[in-house]
């Protein structure tokens, strides 16, 4: 089985039922998406393939088609991503631990919708579970981000 | 027992000779220190002058002890040192150190001590600081209780002030210009003539000089950092997915593991068939552990399913198996038997509710679970010569001892590596986890064993927060509120977890009534008795402890009878305030939610008050009844720290600790069924998402005398708040948690 995660090609040999989250984290050491319920509740295991968001931990690796990226693969210290820069410019991040399927899922939100409304953003991220409850700045953050992706 | 008995003797004739020396509570002290742990084992070329600064010729560490479970305190530790340090944010590296009494925490007797933390009386102080020297002689390290920024606060300014003096003199002694024509900022000291010496440089003469001990601390008005908006340390690293958590670490040859315990707490297990389980793909070994079984595997997944696989024979649980019973349990402890203390009696509460007609009510808060999104996990790896142990703990005592128990090590032969925490609300107090940890890791000798909980497995764990019943009488009369009799009845949550320490602590408890008694009101007639009912399942420390539900029957009870008389719950409220620092509280955040406007006649406003662990914080919630259930549309907090230290930070964890509270006083509890947790995943305990979450808006004053922690004090106020607020709403008046019993939400 061959998978591609943020670019690089991996060669693999694990259970086709294994899920892509487990993959990534235990055998690519890609520890970005984070393991919170197993069962589609936190979020926090989110990814991108081709673009979409994904609950890694509900996707069976033998069934994946397409190119993987994770919350690595987004943005780089020197060019942060959009989102990524509106999290740092709003200090989001308590723990932390559900913040890369935060971030993951603001940016395919907002790649669909540059301007979402208050509602639109509610309801994107509503899989989405932050135990710290820090989703009033994630609001903030979300809108940061679609603002300067519009003056962009 | 005899053991405590001896410390506390030795505490009291230590305690007393520091107030008779006029030594300040709190304050590191310089002349009777710990050992530096970082002197120990001082590599060539690097010097340290306090267990908190460590520089060699390349960088500059500092320590930063405190347990970072999110609540930023890696960042709050380094701002603390660096102010006085002189150095930047950038500029040096941070370290969580190894386990040392030397980082005994000055700030935990403040909450251990059974006075009003508003009483700052002689008697009040000077138990303080006997407990406090307790703590310091069993040099407990710890984080908890939001002591971090009130432990450190001082002793890392002066750690910063006394490493800046001596790279001074240091310099001094380099340059043959004088101390006082030195000065110093982003991490180099600055000669007259311009030439400026990077610490790193210093490093080597700082070594051999006489390291600088008394030092005067800058004022605020000089202050740099302290007080002004910071970018947290790990906001970078958190924002870009690299932040790397105890479940991230990776150490060479390492294999994977979860367990399987009996879900009936402390059950025993007759038997189990792991024979399928053991053919299963990625499986390398299935090993008994106490109460259960682990499987040793070549990754995480693979251990999952195959302990799925396993067929298990669970004993029965050595407590009552269905919930009805644990509130039966409650409800026979309301008896002179079973009274742990009369925490409160001010006038005369018999003849006073003779007087009135008497109001009465019963309370509940259930068991609810700390369930933070990175469940718990734990590498260790045995050798004859140590054991090391990479995980993220709030208790690093308590974990050496907990682990060196299985293996038969020496604590101190027991290193551990801290890690970041992906959230814990009291969860990572816990040892348990780490006694399996290491049980697996004996069995796989010399191999480094990631064991990891599923979600599952970390709910049917959880010790959770304890539930307790309250019990209130009060009358009323010409409009004010006349007397107040509550009792609460509840197991003790201090003997439940210090009993799994192997400690049991004397006297009362006071988390069976925090958040109830302490509240500086000034009621004319006032009883507060708490009852210790007999031991039910295992419970522990949950963010806030006692205060959500003790504060919650108190507010709600007083909201009760402000109704009754007819008051204005702001304004009785007020009225009633016998303490100036938590009436301004209140009156700030009357003044923000410009309370009693005009609203619609779907909606209401509720009004609570809670003190806890030294804060006095009020919170107003404002809801509609919708069709579709209530919607929590704003809430406004107002708290006093005495001094907020970075307020950016500060504005996120109350904004935080009010989401806590209200979502898990919106809909989440756990009940036992035939002994075991009826709750496994999110699904059954989801607290508050995005979609319900308020706006929240965030007022810190500065007034109290005492520097607070802001971790808890946010969460107990927001379930009253809440339940008054739909009762002005709706005329519904909930007196149990989860009000998702009684109400839908939207
Ligand atoms: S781990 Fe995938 S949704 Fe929770
Ligand atoms: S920041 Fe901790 S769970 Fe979201």
């Amino acid at each position: 089985m061959k998978i591609t995660v943020n670019g690089n090609r991996h060669e693999l040999d694990v259970s086709p039922d294994m899920p892509l989250l487990w993959v990534l984290r235990d055998e690519l050491n890609v520890t970005g998406p984070k393991y919170g319920c197993g069962v589609a509740q936190c979020g926090a295991c989110m990814v991108h393939v081709d673009g979409e968001a994904v609950l890694s931990c509900q996707m069976p690796v033998g069934d994946l088609e397409g190119e993987v990226i994770t919350i690595e693969g987004l943005g780089t210290p020197e060019a942060l991503h959009v989102v990524q820069q509106a999290w740092v410019e709003q200090q989001v991040a308590q723990c932390g631990y559900c913040q890369s399927g935060q971030i993951m899922q603001a940016a395919a939100l907002l790649q669909e919708n540059p301007d979402p409304s208050d509602a639109e953003i509610d309801e994107a991220m509503s899989g989405n579970l932050c135990r710290c409850g820090t989703y009033p700045r994630i609001r903030t953050a979300v809108k940061t981000a679609s603002a300067s992706m519009r003056r962009a | 027992m005899g053991r405590v008995r001896t410390f506390s003797r030795r505490a009291f004739l230590v305690g007393s000779a520091s107030i008779a020396g006029g030594v300040a509570f709190g304050v590191f002290k310089v002349n009777t220190p710990y050992p530096n742990p970082l002197a120990e084992n001082l590599a060539d070329g690097e010097v340290t002058f306090n267990p908190w600064v460590l520089i060699d010729g390349n960088k500059v560490t500092l320590i930063t002890p405190h347990a970072d479970k999110g609540q930023g305190v890696m960042s709050m530790q380094a701002a603390l040192i660096a102010e006085e340090l002189d150095i930047e944010f950038g500029q040096f590296e941070t370290s969580f150190g190894d386990p040392s009494p030397a980082y005994w925490n000055t700030a935990m007797a403040d909450e251990a001590a059974p006075f009003m933390a508003t009483d700052q009386g002689r008697t009040a102080e000077a138990a303080r600081t006997v407990i406090a020297s307790l703590v310091k002689l069993l040099g407990m390290q710890g984080t908890g209780g939001s002591t971090a920024v009130p432990d450190s606060y001082v002793k890392l300014r002066q750690a910063g002030a006394m490493a800046r003096e001596t790279l001074k003199r240091a310099a001094s002694e380099m340059t043959g210009v004088s101390v006082g024509q030195l000065t110093t900022s982003g991490g180099a000291v600055h000669l007259p003539d311009g030439r400026t010496l990077n610490y790193t440089e210093l490093a080597q003469a700082a070594s051999g000089a006489d390291p600088v001990l008394r030092v005067d601390l800058r004022a605020p008005s000089e202050w740099r950092m302290i007080g002004k908006p910071m970018q947290r340390l790990d906001i970078l690293a958190k924002s870009m997915g690299t932040q790397a958590y105890g479940i991230d670490a990776r150490v060479e040859g390492m294999v994977h593991a979860t367990v399987k315990t009996n879900p009936r707490q402390g059950g025993m297990l007759n038997g189990y068939d792991a024979e399928a389980a053991k053919a299963m793909p990625g499986v390398l070994k299935i090993v008994p552990i106490s109460n259960g079984v682990a499987v040793v595997a070549s990754n995480t997944w693979y251990a999952f399913q195959a302990a799925e696989a396993i067929g298990f024979d669970w004993g029965p649980a050595p407590y009552p198996a269905g919930q009805d019973q644990h509130w039966e349990t409650l409800s026979a402890s309301f008896s002179d038997k079973h009274l742990d203390s009369n925490w409160r009696d001010d006038g005369d509460v018999e003849a006073a509710l003779g007087r009135g007609e008497a109001i009465s009510a019963e309370y509940r808060s259930p068991y609810v679970a700390h369930a933070p999104m990175e469940p718990l996990n734990a590498i260790v790896r045995v050798t004859d010569a140590m054991v090391e142990v990479w995980t993220g703990h709030q208790m690093p005592t308590v974990l050496q001892r907990a682990v060196a128990g299985v293996t038969g090590h020496k604590p101190s032969q027991v290193r551990f590596h801290n890690a970041f925490i992906g959230g814990s609300f009291g969860h990572r107090l816990e040892a348990e986890y780490l006694v399996q940890a290491a049980q697996v890791a004996v069995q796989m000798k010399g191999v480094p064993v990631k064991m990891t909980y599923s979600r599952e497995e970390d709910f049917a764990h959880d010790f959770p927060r304890h539930i307790s019943m309250g019990r209130a009488t009060g009358t009323v009369a010409g409009g004010r509120v006349e007397a107040i009799d509550l009792q609460i009845a509840a197991p003790s949550v201090v003997q439940s977890q210090m009993g799994r320490a192997g400690l049991s602590p004397p006297g009362p408890d006071p988390q069976i009534a925090a958040g109830s008694w302490n509240n500086p009101y000034a009621v004319p007639n006032f009883r507060m008795r708490a009852y210790r009912a007999p031991p039910l399942a295992p419970v522990s420390s949950w963010r806030s402890v006692g205060a959500p539900g003790a504060g919650f029957f108190f507010d709600s009870f007083l909201d009760e009878l402000i109704h009754a008389a007819g008051a204005d719950p702001m304004a009785e409220r007020i009225r009633l305030m016998r303490h100036d620092v938590s009436r301004k509280v209140l009156e700030a955040v009357a003044e923000m939610s410009s309370w009693g406007g005009e609203l619609a006649p779907n909606q209401g406003r509720g009004v609570a008050f809670v003190e806890s662990f030294g804060v006095p914080t009020a919170e107003v919630v404002e809801v509609t009844d919708t069709e579709h259930g209530i919607r929590i549309d704003r809430v406004w907090v107002a708290c006093d720290v005495g001094q907020i230290v970075d307020p950016v930070n500060f504005e996120n964890l109350v904004q935080g600790g009010a989401v806590f509270g209200l979502g898990h006083a919106m809909n989440c509890e756990i009940t036992y069924s035939d002994g075991m947790a009826e709750q496994v995943n999110y699904f059954d305990a989801e607290a508050m998402r995005m979609p319900q979450c308020p706006e929240i808006f965030v007022k810190g004053l500065e007034n109290g005398p005492k520097i607070r922690g802001i971790g808890e004090p946010p969460v107990p106020p927001a379930a009253p708040a809440l339940a008054n607020a739909i009762f002005a709403a709706t005329g519904q008046r909930i007196r149990e948690m989860p009000f998702s019993r009684h109400v839908g939400f939207v």
